[in-house]
């Protein structure tokens, strides 16, 4: 018994050391976002002295000169705007060719299957080229082409929960002459909101994290998105401002960081829900 | 019921349907299509054959960019799982503060690709420094850099799965295997693990996939310097449209080969772990 319990201390000793170690890369940019821009390729693993801190200077330029709150805005509105869509637009999608079987729901079904393997760069190009001629380059139209290639996974997901919902619930509803589209929204709804909570955080992950599909596809003049700023920022050759890029880093990390300590819960269920039927 | 709601058909089915057709069915069909011809923009393209497979495959730059995704996508698979499913095995023991251990290596996978990669970028560079050398002077730099990365990034996400995974695992087998007098080591390899089939099918599957389609980590560490001999697969692709002009077909035809990789890849790895599934 006295031994089990050594062997437990020492485990979480050993795991606290670990954890401290994988945060590290995290805190070693945030130090370095307060020294001045010249001393953070110098000397990198170094706290700021008085010569080297520059207090909240990185951070005002970060913002100031390279618009990062705007891009934060177009993200928060991007993400937001196409997680809601997809989830109301492609639950009504699953719901209906689970409930009314045919060739053609078939046929969509596997299709949206097929699509989540499909890499995208295999339809970089074309997908530009089709944002572009129909004028899809905006944020509102944004939400179109994520509502288009996320469609697989969710659809595949909320399809697997829709086969689990017996029929004669909808059937009770629809007889006591409920429209289908009243009985979707205050019967369907209800039953799947574990399913719409594990989606939609699924597809947050992605769209807030992505940086190909907007790059290619977004009036870069106008608006970007974070990722895209950050991109900007160091490929921009010449002059790379560290510092401000140092700032970028941290300010797109707290929020994550805030989103994950907040709804930690759903966001490992609906990991584990993902995986389990990917 | 079934006709009843066939009316509706328009309101439930149309707005995915239609964002569906535009942004994946469509480029998909055109990508297939363009990948045959010469083009610069779509209205000029003429059927040339396949000209651009065969310029594609010959392009030596892209045969190293496969082989290295190749050994990257196999050496990223075997450090995420073992490490992930160590820890996963040690933190269903019972530990103190094994929620906050989790929450620990859970997080960076919520970060993104291109943040990612220049955090690490600073962190390599600077322990580099101290050898008068850096990330962009030598390709195997540049691996060991993107295994790190990735490692960092998904191990939290693949021990989410095996978690779930050993904690689905009956009580009363592990027992029975103890009373018989099983040892430790052999409880592992001849219980857990072939009742971890299915969670080890995911993972690999995921790791294996996600190495291949590697991007944004690829594009933020290295950007494939030295000369793109760090470069993967995903970004050959994306230069080769982007960075070099009239060989726009090539890059289409690179896509295509690159979607059937994938594709295959995912088929046969699927097949090899599942084959391993016990019946529970």
């Amino acid at each position: 018994m006295k031994r089990k319990e050594h062997l437990s201390k020492l485990g979480t000793g050993l795991f606290t050391f670990i954890s401290i170690f994988y945060v590290l890369p995290i805190v070693v940019v945030l130090f370095n976002s307060f020294k001045k821009k010249s001393y953070i390729n110098l000397e990198p693993f170094k706290l700021p002295d008085s010569t080297t801190f520059v207090g909240m200077g990185n951070y005002t330029t970060a913002i100031d000169q390279y618009g990062f709150l705007k891009a934060v805005g177009w993200t928060v509105f991007i993400t937001v705007g196409s997680v809601l869509v997809i989830l109301i637009c492609t639950s009504m999608c699953a719901w209906f060719i689970t409930r009314v079987q045919n060739c053609f729901t078939k046929g969509i079904y596997l299709l949206c299957v097929f699509s989540m393997v499909v890499p995208f760069q295999m339809v970089m190009f074309t997908l530009s080229l089709v944002t572009d001629r129909l004028g899809l380059g905006t944020p509102w139209g944004l939400i179109i082409v994520y509502l288009g290639f996320g469609a697989g996974l969710a659809v595949f997901m909320f399809c697997g929960f829709v086969k689990s919902i017996p029929i004669e619930i909808e059937e009770a509803a629809l007889i006591d002459g409920c429209s289908p589209l009243r009985m979707f929204f205050s019967v369907v709804l209800p039953i799947m909101k574990p399913t719409y909570i594990s989606v939609g955080i699924l597809e947050t992950m992605w769209i807030w994290n992505d940086f190909l599909l907007p790059y290619l596809t977004l009036d870069l003049k106008k608006y970007k998105t974070i990722s895209i700023v950050i991109q900007y920022m160091k490929g921009s050759y010449g002059r790379v401002d560290m510092g401000a890029i140092m700032a970028a880093l941290i300010m797109a990390v707290i929020p994550v960081v805030v989103f994950y300590l907040s709804c930690q819960k759903y966001i490992i269920k609906g990991v584990a829900a993902g995986a389990v039927k990917g | 019921m079934e006709k009843a709601i066939k009316r509706y058909f328009p309101i439930f089915l149309l707005p995915t349907l239609a964002a569906f057709m535009i942004g994946f069915i469509v480029p998909f069909l055109m990508g297939i299509w363009l990948s045959f011809c010469d083009f610069t923009t779509v209205t000029d393209a003429t059927f040339s054959g396949l000209s651009n497979y065969v310029k594609a495959l010959e392009d030596t730059i892209f045969r190293h960019a496969f082989w290295y995704t190749a050994l990257f996508a196999v050496v990223s698979l075997v450090v995420i799982n073992i490490i992930a499913f160590a820890i996963a095995l040690a933190l269903t023991q019972k530990l103190r503060g094994t929620n906050i251990f989790r929450t620990v290596f859970f997080m960076p996978n919520l970060i993104g690709g291109i943040v990612l990669g220049y955090i690490w970028q600073l962190i390599f560079n600077g322990i580099l420094a101290a050898y008068s050398t850096a990330l962009n002077l030598n390709e195997w730099y540049g691996f060991a850099g993107l295994v790190i990365l990735v490692s960092w990034q998904q191990i939290g996400y693949m021990m989410i799965i095996y978690i779930a995974g050993l904690q689905s695992i009956p009580g009363d087998v592990m027992e029975a295997a103890a009373i018989d007098g099983a040892s430790g080591p052999q409880r592992l390899f001849k219980v857990t693990i072939p009742m971890m089939m299915p969670s080890i099918t995911i993972c690999t599957f995921l790791s294996v996939v996600n190495g291949f389609k590697l991007f944004d980590q690829n594009l933020s560490l290295t950007a494939g310097e030295p000369s793109k001999m760090s470069e993967m697969l995903a970004l050959n692709i994306y230069n080769t449209f982007y960075g070099r002009a009239g060989w726009e077909g090539v890059g289409q035809a690179k896509a295509v080969i690159f979607f059937a990789l994938v594709i295959i890849i995912g088929m046969f790895q699927l097949r090899a772990t599942r084959s391993k599934e016990v019946q529970q």
